[in-house]
């Protein structure tokens, strides 16, 4: 590796959580207003991590903080292996794996909410995790390559000839995010859920890391949005922001639904897009 | 005061548990989270959750019934917590003091911090009362 990557690694991953916090701040600030509230300063998010952080360790199981550990490692992975313009299949499924660490974490507990937290974690991962996977053939089948930096290559924006997987993406921009409507491995909203599904048996420093993940997590999905436009810049830029405002909006005017109709949008629509954009993409390639 | 104590002080996340209380200081408490009173924005979040509480507010008094659940709840929680009885019930017993089935304030129970006596205590009092909760916390964290 040499120094510019060294440099790049190293902005990575100071750079990224503090973005990830910020828009996590601005997540809940603006979901305060829309709900007619004042709401939380725009830095809650680092004082939550700060005195998660200063939590006595209080262990139900030692391999909670292993795997959490593990989902914060997988995930700072797939984001610094994203960020150096890297293999997106890789990242997508490092990406994978990290969020399934998070669910065997919670099983290596024997606590029932936990472990139905966990259930439905591993079922929202079944919902996105196809979408993503096409979505990485989708850019592949554009710009003949599956590295990041060749997105970069490319002459105009991908949105032109990808938005169906673009709108696929969308979809699973939601799950992964935990927004409403398909927040169903534990609500983000009201924090009681299954007593806290899925996150019930982390506490103190294993909730931080995983909230630290999170915050990377963010942002390397922002960035996957980024690359739908990622020419000229500053417009894949206004993708990014205008997708999480959409989203935070999503969030906030609708019910959450049952895992049926997310399967069912994920699997019909969001794969069902992905899939036509892929098909036709390979149409025009044999014609031409 | 230190980058952490500040962070305890801005980010206390609040567990609710009603012992044996007639509902109306419970129904006070879930006043304090809507718009009208909003506390998320000192950052106070309503957790379900002990193991990521650092408040624990406790309506009612201290019943033979259900006492080890509180107790539970208590040991579960990670330092450093504290703890609020809301509720004149919580503070001594109340109205239910004489009871066959009460054993008084829930502080025969485990260690209470702050008293918020009140029948029902009201939201303002409430907020007062955790706001004084974490002067503690940072007291006796710069002890």
């Amino acid at each position: 590796m040499n120094g510019t990557n060294g440099l790049l690694v190293l902005a990575v991953l100071i750079g990224v959580p503090l973005l990830g916090g910020f828009l996590r701040g601005v997540d809940r600030k603006l979901t305060a207003r829309l709900q007619g509230r004042i709401g939380p300063p725009i830095w809650q998010p680092f004082y939550d991590f700060l005195k998660l952080m200063g939590k006595k360790t209080l262990i139900s199981s030692r391999a909670t903080l292993a795997w959490a550990c593990g989902y914060l490692a997988l995930t700072l992975l797939a984001t610094v292996l994203f960020f150096l313009g890297q293999d997106l299949l890789a990242v997508v499924l490092i990406l994978g794996f990290g969020g399934a660490c998070l669910a065997l974490g919670a099983y290596s507990v024997r606590s029932p909410y936990a472990h139905l937290g966990a259930n439905r974690e591993l079922l929202q991962m079944f919902a996105y995790e196809p979408v993503l996977l096409l979505t990485a053939v989708a850019i592949f089948l554009k710009t003949g390559s599956f590295q990041v930096a060749s997105v970069f290559r490319q002459e105009g924006a991908l949105i032109h000839s990808l938005w169906p997987t673009f709108l696929a993406v969308l979809a699973a921009l939601t799950i992964k995010m935990r927004k409403s409507p398909f927040d169903i491995a534990a609500s983000e909203h009201a924090h009681q859920e299954l007593v806290r599904g899925v996150y019930t048996e982390y506490s103190g420093k294993s909730l931080a890391l995983i909230e630290l993940a999170h915050w990377y997590e963010l942002v390397l999905l922002l960035g996957l949005v980024f690359l739908f436009w990622a020419r000229p810049w500053w417009a894949g830029l206004l993708l990014a922001v205008f997708s999480f405002f959409l989203e935070i909006l999503i969030d906030n005017i609708l019910a959450r639904l049952r895992w049926r109709t997310m399967l069912y949008f994920t699997w019909v629509e969001g794969m069902g897009l992905a899939l036509a954009n892929i098909v036709y993409l390979n149409l025009i390639r044999g014609l031409l | 005061m230190g980058l952490l104590t500040k962070a305890r002080v801005k980010s206390p996340w609040l567990l609710h548990f009603c012992s044996s209380s007639c509902n109306g200081c419970d129904i006070e408490i879930l006043a304090c989270l809507t718009p009208y009173y909003d506390v998320e924005r000192f950052g106070i979040l309503h957790m379900g959750n002990p193991k990521h509480a650092d408040i624990l507010l406790v309506t009612g008094p201290a019943n033979r019934r259900n006492y080890k659940v509180l107790q539970n709840l208590y040991a579960q929680m990670p330092d450093p917590k504290v703890v609020v009885a809301v509720g004149t019930c919580a503070c001594t017993g109340g109205v239910f003091h004489n009871c066959y089935n009460i054993m008084g304030g829930i502080d025969k129970v485990i260690p209470v911090d702050v008293y918020v006596p009140g029948c029902a205590a009201r939201p303002e009092a409430i907020i007062d009362g955790v706001v004084l909760a974490l002067k503690k916390l940072r007291g006796e964290l710069e002890e």
